[in-house]
């Protein structure tokens, strides 16, 4: 039995200089973070449990936090709703993504990267105009409603704008690179070589597949899945263009309490709900997922 | 799972007319081989020679352009790689990263449906000596743990044939040399075929009890170590196998179970049945461990060339290696075991070379010297 012997040498680096290298590359993220996001979620924080004064602009800080409860109570149906779109996106995205990351990573050869360029390419237009784009694809003239109505999906009157179905279509479509991008890295990480020994123990194709091509991409779905919920969780703007009233998603009412009605502090406190529901949701599905020594 | 006939074959490897071409490239030249059940088997050749195809199709990761490959009486030629009582030793190993030591190895078994997949794998991991490693991930292992673990991992499922990729080329010298032993120690255990893919001449020596040269797609010679080493039949294994000394010669004349051979002018036996040539032009090969080096006029025997001079000497511990011009420019190696008192020649002086007829063998004049070094 071979014994192995390490010889740790171990050399002392002048500790001053060398210590604070690091630091100094973090340095310029920290204050980023520390001015464009610590600070403002602390004055979101303080403005959450404040109240209106009775001249209807000024606000005093009295601790209320039954603000929380009253805004969740006002809001709980949209914040379903959040979650659920969210989900369903999400869901959505992954069952398209996975065979289109598949596709590249395994089978596309030389163009690879022309996939995956146009993976990334509609970033190039605003994000608010290719959401109103889906309003003319799903609109009367479109040739989805064409080809449902024919198929006799829908009758002659439903119309596909302004639904659930139009926004979860919205939040699948632009939320799509971001599944896709992460699910190819892991894909194209995975060593063939696994897949060909998989075949030589007697897996078959799908044996293969479920085995250890899904195992080994794991990360990728989990960042990609982490990548599309948590936007699309929050998102507004598909409920805003694709949607109808019976559609509003919690962003939709963040964004109607901070600028319409003026209610900073529903508005914060609903902010923060959101914010730690999604971190606590994410918290359980990164521990269920246990991919932590894969990463 | 559905299983095939396929996957209890066994018998014989037989490769009939087996070729594979990649666009003009023919990769494996019409290769026809029979590989007997439970022997060690080494395909040896330089990179490029065809031999990891002629693997991977026997493996079935590979789909050949013509011929057959069967194992006993059953055609496995294009039989899905998970139905053939085939598995491999990859070159890297491919353990899943993802899964435990254990279910490394008990991955084949559960695939077939095999009942005692727990006392299988233990039994195999106490054959291969790291029973405490089963709960480990791959990465946490060595290379030369990883290596034992990638033949557990193939070895349990019994298959008719293991076959091996360069599968200690990533270990250091000295685990190569242990895990030679340990490999075909495993192989005379278990009695399963072993097909081994190397290009380091020693290990295909070392291990196997046959080994097929190969060069460009098709087989130069094949047979024991030993035939191969001795009785080279082409320059190329001469060459590629251990070191050789070619000297162009002509045959002259008989001399009982001898050739009498004029190596510019001088006279030297070789055994008749060890010339492998139909021409009266050959190339005499002598192994340079085979030549007795003597100062020029000492006293020696057998068959005898004069007039070199020592032109490099290297010291190695066990012997000690001399290059020797010879009067017609040839420069010869002669290794020389440092088991005696005798001074070490040094460099400049003339010397005398002789060796023992038997230990001469002889190719066509026609072929290329330098071929497979």
């Amino acid at each position: 039995m071979a014994i192995f012997r390490t010889t740790a040498t171990k050399f002392k680096s002048p500790v001053n200089r060398k210590s604070l290298f690091p630091y100094l590359l973090l340095a310029p993220g920290l204050l980023y973070l520390a001015i464009f996001f610590l600070a403002p979620i602390a004055t979101l924080g303080q403005m959450s449990t404040k109240t209106k004064n009775s001249d209807g602009v000024t606000y005093s800080q009295v601790f209320r936090f039954q603000n929380y409860i009253d805004a969740f109570l006002q809001s709980k149906e949209q914040f379903a709703r959040s979650f659920l779109y969210g989900l369903l996106a999400t869901i959505l995205a992954l069952a398209i993504a996975y065979p289109l990351a598949y596709g590249i990573a395994f089978k596309a050869g030389r163009f690879k990267n022309v996939l995956l360029v146009l993976i990334v390419a509609p970033f190039f237009t605003s994000f608010l105009l290719r959401t109103i784009a889906w309003k003319q694809i799903l609109g009367e003239e479109g040739p989805v409603i064409k080809v449902f109505r024919a198929l006799h999906i829908i009758g002659p009157t439903t119309s596909l704008t302004a639904s659930a179905f139009a926004v979860v279509t919205g939040l699948t479509y632009n939320f799509l690179p971001f599944m896709t991008l992460p699910l190819y890295a892991s894909l194209e990480r995975i060593d063939p070589r696994t897949l060909e020994a998989s075949g030589d123990l007697y897996a078959n194709g799908f044996t293969t597949f479920r085995k250890v091509t899904v195992p080994l991409s794991m990360p990728g779905v989990v960042a990609g899945t982490l990548l599309t919920f948590i936007p699309a969780a929050g998102d507004y703007i598909n409920a805003a263009i694709l949607g109808n009233p019976d559609t509003k998603m919690l962003g939709n009412v963040i964004d109607a309490r901070f600028f319409r009605i003026v209610d900073y502090p529903t508005a914060a406190a609903l902010s923060f709900t959101l914010m730690a529901a999604i971190l606590i949701l994410v918290t359980i599905y990164i521990r269920r997922a246990g991919t932590e020594e894969l990463v | 799972m559905a299983k095939d006939a396929s996957t209890s074959a066994q018998g014989d490897l037989v490769l009939s007319n087996l070729t594979k071409s990649f666009g003009d490239f023919v990769a494996v030249d019409d290769l026809n081989l029979t590989i007997p059940q439970g022997k060690f088997f080494a395909l040896l050749g330089p990179s490029g020679c065809g031999k990891t195809t002629t693997l991977r199709m026997i493996a079935g990761l590979e789909e050949p352009t013509n011929g057959k490959i069967s194992i006993g009486n059953t055609d496995i030629t294009y039989a899905k790689p998970y139905n053939r009582p085939v598995n491999t030793v990859f070159q890297n190993y491919a353990l899943f990263p993802h899964l435990t030591i254990f279910e490394n190895i008990a991955f084949g078994l559960r695939r077939r449906g095999i009942k005692d997949v727990d006392a299988q794998v233990k039994k195999v991991l106490e054959l291969v000596e790291l029973p405490h490693l089963a709960d480990r991930k791959p990465n946490q292992l060595s290379g030369g743990q990883q290596q034992r673990i990638a033949v557990a991992r193939a070895i349990v499922n019994r298959p008719a044939l293991l076959l091996l990729d360069e599968p200690l080329g990533a270990l250091d010298l000295k685990l190569r040399r242990q895990m030679q032993i340990e490999l075909k120690w495993i192989q005379t255990e278990i009695g399963i075929t072993f097909v081994h893919v190397t290009h380091d001449q020693e290990e295909a020596m070392t291990m196997a009890d046959t080994i097929a040269v190969m060069n460009k797609g098709k087989i130069e010679q094949m047979g024991t170590p030993e035939e191969l080493y001795d009785s080279p039949k082409s320059a190329y294994v001469a060459n590629f196998l251990g070191q050789s000394n070619l000297i162009a010669g002509e045959v002259e004349g008989n001399d009982g179970e001898n050739s009498i051979v004029n190596i510019k002018g001088n006279k030297v036996s070789v055994p008749k049945n060890r010339i492998n040539s139909a021409n009266k032009s050959v190339l005499v090969g002598v192994r340079p461990e085979k030549f007795r080096i003597v100062a020029s006029g000492k006293n020696t025997s057998g068959n005898i060339l004069n007039g070199g001079k020592v032109s490099d000497v290297s010291y190695t511990g066990v012997s000690t290696q001399y290059q020797v011009e010879m009067p017609w420019g040839q420069e010869l190696m002669v290794f020389e075991q440092n088991d005696d008192n005798e001074p070490m020649l040094r460099k400049g002086e003339l010397v005398t070379l002789s060796w023992e007829p038997v230990f001469t063998f002889a190719l066509d004049g026609s072929e290329n010297v330098r071929a497979g070094a």
